[in-house]
């Protein structure tokens, strides 16, 4: 593998080739926020936060950094005006669906947001899919996933999966910023919730 | 059916179908599009089959059921050939009159012509000013062909534009070609098709794929689905030479699962695509193998952005992912893949055939060819229209659509679907090209067209739009998610006569963020009917949030029904028609309005007689005080009111 090296916020990082933004930036000690990155899984730009410019010749532009790779010579720029600006907005339309949610609230003390200017309709799953995507690349179970579309999106365990392997498994409990999953797994397993109780 | 073997089969037997066809045969031509479908299409031309039976006229008349003629304001349309006389809303009713009339003494029958200005009537549909104006190049050839008859197609020229790739073109010619025509993608981006081919052509990676999008979803367009309904051997017709150049051996049409009629005329065509051996193993004996698969979709609007449609066809949700290499280079399954629009396609014939120098004599200098359009909302003449680029949008609706109904005011132009924005009346002038409707804050778009009038509200059209867009939203990063939801709901406030001050402001914030952080074109472009909204109609927002008025008065929350105790002569005619019995009075009693009850459905005002004007809406201002029960009419004398 070869090395590239580019320059983010002014400082020389160099990398192999074939890493992302992101990961060259948090190697070099240089943090960018995300919700919904993973270093076990395939990166999915979703949450957007990990936004930075990037400037190529003349030409400024936004780029996901946990999918696009690092190039030679790239000048990227993590705290640029026009990032924390999106950043900014993104907080404020999270901390209105989940005010509860730690990692949501740390960020946005980190950019100087204190309210939502949006009604609060509180939500706990904050849909970073983390536990979906565990659970499809590395164990390859599928026992969770994605329900709905836009905001009915929700994710779901699909019992009859979910009832043969996650007693065993619980491996994605961890990797959820909120607490959600756990919790509803231990909802689930409620005596008269059980799949055994159901099957007559 | 014996395979066709050379381009020369494909000539012979041409020649032979022709042979078969007496063109001087009268033949009833039936529009069976899905517009005339819905009015009753299928009963007429069952109708003309009995009658013309009856009369015993089998062997002398010829039936034919044919895709699409566009103006679907007029449907049934039945078109009577040799002479091309054309007869608008048919009813099977008219049937025995038009047997006996045209087709046994060959005069016209004048009350079923379309009728001109000065009540002049026009026989041949070519002459109608909706057509007149029109270059039908890509959709013309619909209502000449049946689209479940591979022979209709091949009778009027069709596949030899493949059969010309095939013997005499190498494939970097056929690419070539198409780059020098400089045909633009017509789903949206206006993507050059031959730079988007010669990238797929390029990559690294077998196989190589090439892929129809016939995902149309924009509310009101329907241009795509008449394409592959009325003529589907032009696109795979188009597919198969893109698949040349591009050096593909498998096909795929993304259809939509709404679109029954497209996906039964398309698996009747494959079928006898390959049995004539135009699609399958060494395609006219030229050595090219190439077949098509139908990928049928659910229904999802988004599926139609390139990733999330190749994600379909994976057989995985259609949702877009983050991609930094196109899918041109790495698509379906990480293979290279070509994906292009059903309209593109079946362009993609006419230039091999005409030449690249005809096709971008068509045009403007950065859109060449011409455009389908889907003309709907307030415009005499709905339908589907096709004119040459850099056509004026008041030519398009005033020249083609006729104008605005009732001789309403025209107020703006919705295009570009829910991506698009709305363009003023200040701009009407501005020609459809690609670049000019971009600049103005809107865009071609796949060529939806609403028309709207002083009668729509601006703030509610983008409440409509954004509505669309929540449910089309696949929900997986925030900005689309979120932002849309909240400028949705900022709007919804608005509509309901509870903006607040800072809200336009508000939503211009939400929506440059949505427009730049979105994950995929659907997102990054879902704010445009906002900011053009209020980028042009920001006083009509001011009136909503200040004022609490709805100056189209439109928005249910901001109006009121009125009766104006002077003016009311006590007909009884709103009371009668008010659904919810909201209206009081009685004979020679005026009638009042209970605000309480009233639903703002209009009915009162919209049956109260023009001469009396009674009924009137209010919007911003405190409705007055009603007068006593039982207050007798003033009359109206020597027609001055006293």
């Amino acid at each position: 593998m070869s090395k590239v090296s580019l320059t983010i916020n002014n400082q020389k990082v160099a990398t192999e080739e074939g890493t992302s933004i992101l990961e060259a930036a948090r190697s070099a000690g240089i943090d960018i926020p995300t919700l919904c990155y993973h270093e076990k899984l395939a990166p999915r730009g979703a949450c957007r936060l990990c936004l930075v410019e990037i400037t190529r010749g003349q030409r400024k532009r936004l780029v996901t950094s946990c999918v696009y790779l690092a190039e030679e010579g790239l000048k990227v720029e993590t705290e640029a005006k026009s990032v924390v600006r999106i950043r900014k907005m993104l907080l404020e339309l999270m901390l209105a669906s989940s005010p509860g949610v730690k990692a949501i609230q740390d960020y946005a003390r980190r950019y100087g947001i204190t309210r939502s200017r949006f009604d609060i309709e509180p939500d706990f799953c904050i849909l970073c899919g983390l536990c979906v995507r565990y659970c499809n690349e590395v164990k390859g179970k599928n026992a969770i996933g994605f329900v709905g579309r836009g905001t009915q999106r929700k994710v779901m365990f699909f019992p009859d999966i979910a009832a043969e392997e996650c007693p065993k498994c619980g491996e994605c409990f961890p990797l959820c910023p909120t607490g959600v999953i756990p919790s509803n797994y231990a909802l689930a397993k409620l005596p008269h919730f059980t799949y055994d109780n159901i099957r007559l | 059916m014996p395979r066709l073997k050379s381009a020369t089969d494909l000539e012979t037997r041409r020649q032979e179908i022709l042979a078969r066809r007496d063109p001087d045969k009268p033949c009833v031509t039936i529009c069976s599009g899905t517009g005339c479908h819905a009015y009753g299409s299928e009963k007429v031309a069952q109708t003309f089959a009995a009658e013309i039976n009856k009369n015993g006229l089998k062997e002398k008349v010829d039936i034919r059921r044919t895709g699409c003629h566009g103006y679907c304001e007029r449907g049934t349309i039945v078109v009577i050939f040799p002479q091309e006389i054309c007869y608008l809303r048919v009813k099977p009713e008219d049937v025995p009159e038009i047997i006996e009339t045209t087709l046994t003494k060959g005069e016209v029958v004048e009350r079923l012509l379309y009728e001109g200005e000065d009540a002049q009537r026009i026989i041949h549909e070519g002459d109608i000013p909706f057509y007149k104006h029109q270059s039908r190049i890509v959709f013309g050839p619909n209502r000449f062909i049946d689209p479940k008859s591979i022979d209709d197609y091949i009778a009027r020229g069709g596949y030899a534009a493949l059969a010309k790739v095939l013997s005499g073109m190498t494939p970097e010619a056929v690419l070539a070609e198409v780059k020098k025509a400089n045909l633009r993608g017509r789903g949206g981006g206006g993507f050059p098709a031959g730079m988007k081919w010669e990238t797929t052509r390029n990559a690294p990676g077998e196989p190589k794929y090439v892929i129809v999008n016939a995902d149309e979803g924009d509310p009101g367009a329907y241009m795509d689905r008449s394409l592959l309904e009325g003529n589907p051997h032009s696109v795979l017709e188009g597919l198969t030479i893109g698949a040349y150049a591009i050096g593909a051996s498998q096909g795929f049409v993304y259809v939509r699962q709404e679109y029954p009629l497209a996906v039964e005329n398309l698996n009747v065509a494959l079928e006898q695509a390959r049995d004539y051996g135009l699609l399958g193993e060494n395609i006219l004996g030229s050595g090219f193998d190439f077949d098509v698969m139908v990928h049928r979709g659910a229904g999802a609007f988004v599926s139609g952005e390139s990733s999330a449609l190749m994600t379909a066809i994976e057989g995985r949700v259609g949702e877009p992912r983050p991609k930094y290499i196109r899918t041109a280079v790495s698509g379906i399954w990480g293979k290279p893949s070509n994906l292009n629009n059903v309209e593109t396609w079946a362009t993609v014939p006419l230039i091999i055939d005409k030449g690249a120098d005809w096709f971008s004599s068509i045009g403007t200098k950065g859109s060449k060819g011409t455009k389908i359009f889907s003309l709907v909302g307030k415009v005499n003449n709905t339908g589907l229209v096709e004119v040459p680029m850099g056509m004026t949008l008041r030519e398009i609706i005033y020249d083609i659509g006729g104008g605005i109904p009732q001789g309403r005011k025209f107020k703006a132009v919705q295009t570009g679907g829910p991506s698009g924005g709305v363009i003023p009346e200040s701009l009407i002038d501005t020609p459809v090209d690609f670049d000019e409707l971009t600049k103005v804050g809107s865009m071609m778009g796949s060529g939806g067209m609403i028309v709207m009038d002083e009668d729509n509200c601006m703030v509610d059209v983008a409440r409509y739009f954004l509505n669309f867009l929540s449910e089309e939203s696949c929900g997986q990063c925030v900005p689309c998610r979120e932002g849309i939801y909240q400028m949705l709901k900022i709007l919804n406030r608005i509509c309901a006569g509870q903006g607040r001050s800072g809200d336009i402001e508000l939503l211009e914030e939400i929506a440059e963020v949505v427009r730049d952080a979105s994950l995929c074109a659907l997102g990054a472009t879902a704010p445009n009917p906002v900011l053009s909204t209020i980028k042009y109609f920001r006083d009509e927002y001011k009136a909503h949030v200040e004022e609490k008025r709805c100056p189209a008065g439109v928005c249910k929350e901001l109006i009121s029904y009125y009766i104006d105790p002077e003016k009311c002569q006590a007909c009884l005619l709103c009371l009668r028609n008010c659904p919810v019995e909201a209206i009081t009075g009685g004979k020679n009693l005026i009638h009042v309005i209970d605000q309480d009850k009233c639903t703002k459905c209009s009915a009162c005002f919209e049956v109260c007689p023009t001469r009396f004007g009674a009924v009137v809406k209010l919007s911003g201002v405190p409705v007055p005080e009603p007068v006593s029960t039982g207050t007798e009419v003033k009359r109206k004398r020597g027609g001055k009111s006293e």
